[in-house]
């Protein structure tokens, strides 16, 4: 049998590709007779569309302008349809698309776009999280709230009463941030002769931008082809947004008659396509003067921007994590997600626990400074258990030990010397003050809920002419990994090699749904499908007498070849069922919130320069309980990615909104770390420290050899630990991210009075 | 106005009739078909569209193309001989230097550069040299990985200090 490949560091599959320069993104590719199309957008946050003007010297009738007129049905499918795909009537956000054009020359489609005059008379906009929930005007709905969840465990009411506690408050804020993948958005879309679309571009979700264009066009799937080219990084702005541009290119594409490619600008992209929620959490908690948490009240709040898109959703993931790896007896979350007038705020790496637990871990900190507990004290005494209840009522049955966790943390961080030559060094003074902060919190495998069980994936797999295998899949490659990890678990399942494995492009024609590429469930959740399909495979070539165990690779080619040479095809074909045990109740919103969860502590060293305020991280490490790892280096860029989207949120990346609009719309203004702002990040995988994977009764059963979710747990540790370690380093309560030299200025004034 | 621009890229003479102020990175990619070069912002921040000019790393979106008349262009499709891959390209291969790849080329080439000037970088040098390509996957840590073990497998440099 050849060596087995998941937990081995093998090339990643399109690495060659992509060091070439032969990888084809969107913008790389031409078609016969393309032309392009651009967008015209609202200026406006709000207000009627009462005409638009097309102005002179421009030559309008050689340009396809395309307007809501145009579509059978003028939505974006997603959850509740509540969003156009051309503005009709109204404009509900700047940036927001009301006409299309499309011409050959790029030249000129910029001065059209800029020759068009879309005259609005003005209503009044909601720009902010409370004047939505003050109804300052009503935007959407009765009440501007899309959506409202609660979760009640206990009687936290009760427990703030109790006269044997000590309550704390807190108000912690986080501010948006844009995913600013390197390669913007882009679709190209052709219309063939019996009106069948077909759709190449840059995307997380294959599946949402088909059912997009049935929807809109009022067609079958077999009209709308949706097929993903090589894919610049995501982040989850790839994963709703591009079925608006799908439409659009599939539009003008409709009217031109032509192949129409439409690729934006970074100023485009960021000014106009969504970003990870702002939000605003309140807390009120309970604790006995020796530590113990015994309430959590919590108000988590999160702007949606102008229609619902997948708000609802984030903040359901926001809402369960919003408790943290805490045993606590009595908690109450309420979640609201809230209308405003910016662009809808969407898919990012975490998808709400980062902003929810964001809040917990900086009030975490507040309660133990207020007890005079030392921050891991507080944690180590409320950690949770296997057999213990989270929030929903979940009982945790991974065996974690997040206790010993924090001293694998704590030890390699030499957290205990150095937070104690620190207060020493800044007790005498001097320009830098340095801290240390950490943060300790979980992330959920998977979609929520019920989400899996409604998504039923499928994933297929086939035999090739030449004997090797073919996995069959919708997710994607973004940069994570899917097509070096799904290859590494089929050719453990089939017993071949890596390469004897290869990955189709996701395209709808050709592979099945396997769910959008999302949520930390590509590895876990669809890799455990890419396990059973190919262990299908192995077994009907077994079955079939072709093939005989003990066999190497080659007996196995030889076997797979003659199989699909004399029977046509060997193909498997498997869908996800829910195990018996995750049970979910949406209407009460109880219950086995995720399959499983990944577990971590990550530790932040700080430097605030008091000349100019400004933080930097020194020093990084994280540890984390992921299940197996199925492969170290991809899994360590994973963790290390993320940390550097953390350190951009916490302390570099401010949406400055002028009007509801992003004004800080270019890369010169809107900072993310560079090579010289990264610390060293130490990276430790429990499994790997120890040997050992603490699920229930061994590894994680419904994930590949015991994968659980890794892609979003590192974005939501970095910034509570940053700003923890900000008021170790300061004696200054920062509450929100990011943390700007100007936030931090603001602070130390505050705390002088 | 169409002009006949001389120069070379990747060794190769060339002369596209373009307009003198068209960018260099536009005529890279549409009129020689060297999409290996990548725009990620079109301002000069990002550095996915850099590429070698005379061996300095440039933003091949600020630069028009007149600029580089009788001038050598070096862009990712350069690098490998054959299908031997330059020991910074390998490199990226085996230790995840890559991830979505789209930065990958200007990244690339700005490691290139530095370890044409600087066979044996330290740490900050190398951190310097690679500031002005934004990644957003990796958090730069294997890209650092991926020019310490290229420098140590360049038979010229060996004997560095790794980061």
């Amino acid at each position: 049998m050849p060596v087995a490949s998941i937990g081995q560091s093998v090339p990643r599959k399109e690495a060659l590709a992509k060091v070439t320069g032969r990888a084809r993104y969107v913008d790389d590719v031409v078609l016969p007779g393309m032309i392009h199309g651009v967008t015209v957008r609202s200026a406006c946050a709000r207000g009627r569309i009462r005409a638009i003007h097309f102005g002179d010297g421009i030559p309008w009738d050689e340009i396809t302008v395309a307007t809501a007129k145009d579509l059978p049905h003028n939505v974006v499918a997603l959850i509740n349809d509540d969003q156009p795909a051309l503005a009709d009537g109204v404009v509900n956000h700047p940036e927001e698309p009301v006409l299309l054009l499309a011409h050959p020359s790029r030249a000129l489609l910029e001065k059209a776009r800029a020759a068009v005059r879309i005259e609005v008379d003005p209503l009044p906009a909601v720009l902010t999280i409370e004047d939505a929930l003050a109804k300052k005007a009503i935007v959407w709905g009765e009440d501007n709230v899309f959506k409202e969840y609660w979760i009640r465990k206990g009687d936290a009411a009760a427990a703030l009463a109790r006269g044997d506690v000590v309550v704390v408050e807190g108000e912690y804020a986080t501010g948006a941030q844009e995913q600013l993948y390197i390669e913007p958005n882009g679709m190209i879309a052709q219309v063939d002769a019996g009106g069948a679309v077909t759709v190449w571009g840059s995307m997380q979700c294959p599946y949402y931008i088909q059912k997009a264009l049935m929807k809109a066009f009022d067609v079958e799937a077999p009209q709308a082809r949706v097929v993903q080219l090589e894919t610049g990084g995501g982040f989850g702005g790839k994963e709703e947004y591009p079925s608006m541009i799908a439409l659009h290119a599939a539009l003008l594409a409709r009217k031109s008659g032509k192949p129409v490619k439409i690729v934006y600008d970074r100023a485009e992209d960021m000014a106009a396509t969504t970003k990870r929620h702002p939000s605003r959490t309140r807390h009120r908690t309970a604790v006995t003067k020796d530590g113990r948490i015994v309430a959590l009240d919590i108000d988590f709040v999160i702007d949606g921007g102008a229609y619902s898109t997948l708000s609802q959703v984030v903040l359901s993931r926001g809402c369960i994590h919003a408790a943290g790896p805490y045993d606590v007896e009595h908690v109450r979350v309420r979640a609201r997600a809230v209308a405003t007038n910016a662009p809808p705020h969407g898919a990012f790496r975490g998808f709400g626990a980062p902003q929810s637990l964001f809040a917990l871990e900086r009030h975490m900190d507040a309660v133990a400074l207020r007890l005079g507990l030392a921050p891991e004290e507080l944690r180590r005494r409320n950690f949770i258990r296997h057999g213990q209840t989270l929030s929903t009522g979940q009982v945790v049955r991974d065996d974690v030990d997040l206790a010993a966790m924090l001293d694998r943390a704590l030890a390699a961080s030499e957290w205990h010397a150095r937070r104690a030559r620190f207060a020493e060094e800044n007790a005498r003074g001097g320009p830098v003050r340095r801290g240390m902060g950490l943060a300790t919190f979980l992330h959920g495998t998977g979609f929520t809920g019920a989400g899996e069980k409604h998504l039923a994936s499928i994933v297929g797999a086939e035999g090739t002419e030449d004997g090797r295998v073919r996995v069959l899949a919708a997710s994607t490659e973004i940069g994570q990994g899917t097509n070096t990890i799904f290859a590494q678990i089929a050719a453990d399942a089939l017993g071949v090699g890596y390469d004897d494995v290869e990955i189709a492009t996701p395209d709808t024609r050709d592979v099945p749904n396997s769910g959008p590429t999302v949520a930390s469930r590509t590895c876990t959740i669809v890799g455990k499908l890419v396990e059973a399909a190919a262990a299908s495979i192995k077994a009907q070539l077994l079955a079939g007498g072709v093939l005989a165990e003990p066999y190497d690779a080659a007996a196995f080619r030889a076997a797979c070849a003659r199989f699909v040479r004399e029977r046509g095809t060997l193909r498997a074909t498997v869908q996800y069922e829910q195990p018996r045990d995750i049970q979910w109740d949406e209407e009460a919103f109880r219950g086995d919130a995720y399959g499983a969860y990944s577990w971590a502590v990550y530790v932040a060293q700080v430097a605030v320069d008091l000349r100019t305020y400004e933080a930097r991280v020194e020093d990084f490490w994280a540890v984390q309980e992921v299940g197996k790892v199925i492969h170290p280096v991809l899994a360590a860029g994973q963790i290390e990615g993320g940390v550097a989207q953390g350190i951009g949120w916490a302390l570099f990346e401010n949406v400055v909104w002028k009007d509801g609009r992003m004004a800080n719309d270019r890369m010169t203004d809107y900072i993310v770390p560079t090579s010289v702002d990264m610390p060293p990040v130490h990276v430790v995988f429990d499994e790997m420290a120890t040997g050992h994977i603490p699920s229930s009764g061994g590894p994680w059963k419904n994930g590949p050899a015991g994968a659980k979710g890794i892609g979003e747990l590192p974005m939501d540790g970095p910034a509570p630990a940053i700003v923890n370690a900000i008021a170790d380093a300061t004696g200054v309560s920062v509450t929100r991210v990011p943390a700007t030299p100007e936030a931090i200025f603001d602070a130390m004034e505050a705390a002088l009075g | 106005m169409a002009d006949r621009i001389g120069f070379r890229v990747n060794g190769q003479p060339c002369a596209p009739a373009v307009h003198p102020m068209r960018r260099l990175l536009d005529v890279l990619r549409e009129d020689l078909a060297l999409t290996g070069t990548k725009e990620g912002c079109g301002e000069g921040e990002c550095g996915a569209c850099a590429v070698l000019v005379d061996g300095q790393l440039v933003d091949s979106c600020l630069v028009p193309v007149a600029q580089v008349r009788g001038r050598e262009v070096t862009t990712v499709e350069g690098l490998a001989s054959g299908e031997k891959l330059a020991a910074i390209q390998q490199a990226f291969v085996e230790h995840g230097g890559a991830q979505c790849g789209i930065c990958t080329p200007g990244m690339i080439l700005a490691a290139k550069q530095l370890l044409d000037r600087v066979p044996r970088p330290s740490e900050a040098q190398i951190r310097e040299a690679l500031a002005g390509n934004i990644c957003r996957c990796t958090g730069y840590v294997r890209i650092f990985e991926a020019v310490v073990h290229a420098m140590e497998h360049e038979p010229a440099t060996r004997g560095a200090r790794r980061p």
